[in-house]
């Protein structure tokens, strides 16, 4: 799916007459960046969360996302995938979906995929079964009673299984996967819905260095193929992966950058790094 | 080691049941579906082997108990919804056909009328209009379904569009019982009041006291359960039941995948009353009366405490449990009638504290401590490990 130029929204998987069967409409990304936020602000009672945040992600693209605590990271996340209505401004995916106007399942099944702090994997599903569960398509009543998976999806989750690291505990509880083991899986189920835009919260939070090194490498190789976000209070990890870094404060964007420049900069260092 | 083994690596049985599971349902099936009708029929009545009336009727009436069972674990069991009203579907079957059984009765009634006794005693001259067309067979049956169905699909969309869960559902299903007890108390709704229907001649034309007839309710309840098991199994073996499961575990990361589980709980809950609601229709005939104590509260309670005794999220448990429990009250309330509520709450409280995953899951256990490797018990160990105890043995 790498040289698409305008990627598939969920394809028409299922027939007419039942269910909720969302138009196959298209990630319109041949005439810009693929998420597009301007001018965001979120209150709460009062307080900016998020102040006229701007910012401009473009297709394949790896950005990180750093900040001191407070500084609208998860709230972002939060207008990104529809849980949080902003107050005041634009998001768009692509040139045609208002992120503000759209639920979150139907964000969800447009290509936006996100990885929470916690890893929520379903505890009493082996791995496949948790893979299986977050395959795109099929996610209606019927398609999920009577359909058998194809060998195309059975592969899809194999290729997976392997990206991850989890091939050999394929018919394991998750619920008794490693944290980090458990990280991956829910990575894992982000990567089966084939997203568009992948948002990772805090992939390598309880890692062991082993864990975040492997995590570094895993985002590494999706980068180019999909387009990631990640929010990490890790430097080091940071360092590892960073291509541009946007750095927010107060719920706007400080800085913008290559990490050197970002790192350089004088209201940089005095709101976080150089504490 | 916890109850719930998280290492444990699953191997799915290749078939629909695991080979096991399979001789245990035909050696069961034989034995209710051929050698107690046969006992029943075929052998003299002063021979030691005959199985009496009285067995017939009390086994048939617990294979409606565990059809019961059964939809009640796919909506609490595996969907984790907690259903304390599942006793109203079953009485609203039950009552559907018993509107046709009353039609049946004909002119043999004790006022001789063309109305049922109770219409007469009210000194009604006329069926009310939907008494209309009951004394057809089919529109009786039809409406077995369509009645639990109905309601049980428009509850469910509100309180489900709504976002009501956990004890706030209970208590909501709680009380429309409750309701519809009270409501088909009244005599004037024209459903006999609380004295219900009862003093059934015929069905379909035939005298329904003769054993042959008997036995052919029980042949139907018996074939009726056997296809509720092998029909939830499919269910619980497709992607739907492993969507159902992560609904009861995590039910907002679910949303968060994309998937709407206002519909499936919709399918789960309307499916589990239209089990119930046939379960009532066939336990009608074989006990002589439906009235509204079917609806009471406590027989909806009575329900969920078979599923969790047998095993709730396992198939085989909740039917065990119809039998074992019921068995019991059978027993208890003969020997000690004073005492089977106190013996009723104390196993539930034993079984919830002891036994998270009901007899079956002592079963695996017991197995297990013996030696044997219980890999293919695995598929059916999925108990939100929030309910086992921490070092359970």
């Amino acid at each position: 799916m790498s040289a698409n130029p305008a990627i598939h929204g969920m394809a028409p998987s299922a027939g007419a007459g039942y269910g909720h069967v969302l138009d196959p409409e298209r990630v319109d990304t041949s005439h810009g960046p693929i998420l597009y936020l301007d001018d965001i602000t979120v209150s709460f009672d009062g307080f900016k969360a998020l102040n006229r945040l701007s910012l401009t992600i473009d297709r394949g693209e790896l950005r990180c996302i750093i900040g001191p605590n407070g500084a609208g990271k998860t709230t972002m996340m939060d207008v990104i995938t529809g849980k949080t209505r902003p107050d005041h401004g634009k998001a768009f995916f692509g040139q045609t979906f208002d992120l503000a106007r759209l639920a979150d399942t139907e964000i969800a099944r447009l290509g936006i995929g996100r990885k929470f702090q916690k890893p929520t994997v379903f505890e009493n599903h082996t791995v496949f079964e948790n893979l299986e569960l977050a395959l795109k398509g099929g996610k209606t009543l019927w398609p999920t009673l009577f359909a058998r998976m194809t060998t195309e999806q059975r592969e899809r989750i194999e290729t997976t299984l392997r990206t991850i690291r989890l091939a050999a505990e394929r018919s394991r509880l998750a619920g008794g996967l490693s944290h980090g083991q458990k990280q991956w899986l829910e990575i894992g189920m982000l990567l089966v819905q084939e997203p568009v835009l992948v948002l990772l919260d805090e992939p390598v939070a309880g890692m062991t260095d082993a864990e975040t090194e492997r995590t570094a490498e895993l985002i590494l190789e999706l980068e180019g193929s999909h387009s990631l976000v990640v929010v990490e209070h890790d430097m080091d990890f940071v360092r590892r992966i960073a291509r541009k870094v946007t750095v927010l404060h107060e719920g706007s964007v400080l800085a913008e950058g290559a990490l050197g420049d970002v790192q350089a900069d004088e209201r940089v260092i005095e709101v976080y790094l150089g504490r | 080691m916890s109850a719930i083994a998280f290492d444990t690596v699953v191997e799915a049985p290749r078939g629909l049941f695991s080979a096991r599971a399979w001789a245990a349902i035909i050696v069961a099936a034989i034995v209710l579906l051929v050698v107690v009708p046969v006992l029943h029929l075929a052998v003299p009545a002063d021979s030691p082997l005959h199985v009496s009336e009285f067995w017939v009727a009390l086994l048939g009436k617990f294979m409606c108990y565990a059809v019961l069972a059964l939809a009640m674990d796919m909506i609490w069991g595996y969907t984790g919804i907690l259903s304390l009203g599942q006793g109203l579907f079953f009485a609203l079957g039950g009552y559907a056909f018993g509107m046709y059984l009353m039609r049946q009765i004909g002119h043999d009634g004790v006022y001789q009328s063309d109305l049922p006794d109770f219409m007469v005693f009210l000194d009604w001259k006329a069926f009310p209009w939907y008494w209309k067309l009951t004394d057809h067979f089919a529109w009786a049956a039809l409406w077995v379904v369509a009645a639990p169905g109905l309601l049980a699909f428009v509850f469910g969309f509100f309180a489900f569009r709504s976002r009501i869960k956990g004890v706030y559902f209970s208590i909501i299903t709680q009380a429309l019982t409750y309701a519809a007890m009270l409501a088909f108390f009244r005599n004037d709704m024209g459903f006999g009041g609380n004295n219900g229907f009862t003093d059934f001649k015929r069905v379909l034309g035939i005298p329904i006291t003769a054993p042959g007839t008997r036995t052919v309710i029980y042949l139907l309840s018996g074939l009726y359960l056997l296809g509720a098991l092998v029909m939830c199994q499919a269910i619980v073996r497709s992607k739907l039941g492993r969507v159902l499961t992560a609904i009861r575990d995590s039910e907002s990361r679910l949303l968060f995948l994309g998937y709407r589980t206002l519909s499936f709980k919709l399918f789960v809950w309307t499916l589990a009353a239209v089990m119930s609601g046939i379960a009532g229709a066939l336990y009608v005939p074989q006990v002589g009366i439906i009235n509204p104590s079917e609806m009471s509260p406590a027989n909806s309670i009575e329900i969920a405490i078979w599923a969790a005794v047998g095993g709730r999220g396992t198939l085989f448990g909740p039917v065990l449990g119809a039998f074992v429990v019921n068995g019991a009250k059978s027993w208890f309330t003969v020997a000690f009638p004073q005492f089977w509520l106190y013996f009723l709450g104390l196993l539930f409280v034993l079984v919830t504290l002891l036994l998270p995953r009901g007899l079956i899951g002592l079963a695996a256990q017991l197995r297990r401590r013996g030696g044997h490797p219980a890999a293919d018990e695995a598929p059916i160990a999925a108990i939100a490990p929030a309910q086992a105890p921490a070092s359970k043995a």
